[in-house]
């Protein structure tokens, strides 16, 4: 059993939520405070693009603490974002000032959206927080004559999903030739894009955005291609950055996230989780950093078990996975297509929007991919784990 | 143990399948199926998480 006293938890969305629970649950019974950036309570995030943008749901129902976490006996410490730390003395500096000392610390800070240069003019929105969300939600029910999404990863595809639903014009811009080509190949990728034109969004691929223009508001965004398209809202999902820039200078390993070892484990006594954290992955030899909804309880459960076993910790190593709501089609990835070098459709068709398909590299089947085939995915889910062969996957 | 599922908010993300296997199944309809819905109690803990860890928070116990 671990000899800390005192554990300090930064970051109070999923990871560090969970990993506070697995400190409490895993015999600590010393002080546990837990730091918060935000004024809220831990929250739900998938439902800000979707229930709660849509109007659907009011923001009380994403709320992720429940009465059994009474028992956890927490200290918050929300509104407060963290400032810095001093590793040897084992002290953590919050913004207002005040000074938190540990012996156990879990870095959970997450990431924060990355912006385009919109001249400070109202109606461009990031999707991160609820006061993001609720930002977004009232530009949206003053009823814009248009849209403007940029960037057609999954945040901005749910974005665009939920205004058209709302019965709004949407304009889609995006970048790459083909959304998340990269990623799930062109094939499915133009899948992806092709759900969004049969729904009424006008999809601009491979355009980039030159300027956000208007006086005050924005009025019109400029694109790479010379167009111009009129708007009153701009959504901007182009991607998050960990938010580690208060650990610079702490002598703490920075790059593109807090680097830590298989266990979680960042230096003696930290542990970090969540979209925050680069840590090497022993099932892919590679450090990766993840920024999934269940990925940040997973990995928040591990780090708060590794910080209390300290030099018996395990690895950390899932297969990865996720979902994406857009309309009626669900989206789910399992695995990592990373330097895949073929994909082939096992199951449905992508014509009729309802397949699976998988993503070999060398031998190995590393990813599965679903429209609207939960159950076969969440099968997939398992093979993956068990290191299925392609020979074996695409002949059974 | 009983276990509930709200049918209204499950969405088949099958969290709760890779979690506790022997009580939940979304199978190939993309329905979710309780296999057992007084599971022993040896799959408390499993059952437990599975409850937790459901995205929809779909899925309640009842003792």
């Amino acid at each position: 059993m671990s000899d800390l006293s005192s554990v300090v938890v930064i970051g109070a969305s999923l990871a560090g939520l969970h990993a506070a629970r697995a400190v409490r649950r895993g015999g600590f019974d010393g002080d546990l405070t837990l730091v918060g950036a935000e004024p809220h309570r831990p929250y739900d995030r998938p439902p800000l693009s979707k229930q709660v943008l849509a109007g659907d749901w009011e923001p009380e129902r994403t709320a992720l603490a429940s009465t059994a976490d009474d028992d956890l006996d927490l200290t918050w410490r929300l509104g407060q974002p963290a400032a810095a730390l001093d590793v040897a003395a084992r002290r953590l500096e919050l913004a207002d000032g005040a000074v938190l000392s540990y012996d156990g610390l879990v870095i959970a800070t997450g990431a924060a959206p990355r912006r385009l240069d919109d001249g400070g003019r109202a109606g461009v929105h990031v999707l991160r927080s609820l006061d993001d969300c609720l930002a977004l939600r009232a530009d949206l029910e003053a009823g814009p004559s248009r849209v403007v999404v940029v960037g057609a990863g999954f945040i901005g595809a749910e974005v665009a999903a939920t205004c058209r639903g709302r019965g709004l014009d949407v304009t889609l811009v995006e970048p790459l030739p083909v959304p998340l080509g990269r990623v799930l190949g062109d094939e499915v990728g133009a899948t992806l894009a092709e759900v969004h034109r049969d729904e009424g969004v006008d999809v601009r691929l491979g355009v980039g955005v030159d300027a956000v223009e208007g006086g005050e508001r924005v009025e019109r965004v400029r694109l790479s291609d010379g167009a111009s398209v009129d708007c009153d809202v701009v959504v901007v999902g182009i991607g998050v950055a960990p938010s580690t820039s208060w650990l610079e200078g702490s002598g703490l390993p920075l790059q593109d996230g807090l680097v830590a070892d298989a266990t979680c484990r960042v230096a003696p006594g930290i542990v970090a989780a969540g979209d925050v954290a680069r840590w090497t992955h022993e099932r892919y030899g590679e450090d990766v950093r993840v920024e999934h909804w269940d990925h940040a309880i997973a990995q928040g459960t591990h780090a708060g078990q590794s910080l209390l076993a300290g030099d018996g910790a395990r690895a950390f190593a899932p297969v990865p996975w996720f979902w994406s709501d857009q309309y009626d089609r669900k989206i789910m990835l399992a695995g990592r297509t990373q330097g895949y070098e073929e994909v082939r459709v096992v199951d449905g068709s992508l014509a009729e929007r309802r397949f699976v398909a998988l993503y070999r590299r060398g031998h190995q089947v590393v990813a599965a991919v679903g429209m609207n085939r939960p159950g076969p995915l969440a099968k997939w889910r398992q093979r993956l784990d068990d290191d299925v062969a392609w020979t074996e996957a695409v002949d059974g | 143990m009983r276990v509930v599922v709200d049918y209204d908010l499950c969405e088949s993300n099958a969290v709760c399948m890779s979690v506790a296997p022997e009580v939940f199944e979304v199978r190939d309809d993309d329905f979710l199926y309780v296999l057992q819905d007084q599971p022993p109690e040896e799959l408390r803990a499993k059952v437990e998480e599975a409850v937790e860890r459901c995205p929809k928070q779909a899925i309640s116990l009842e003792d």
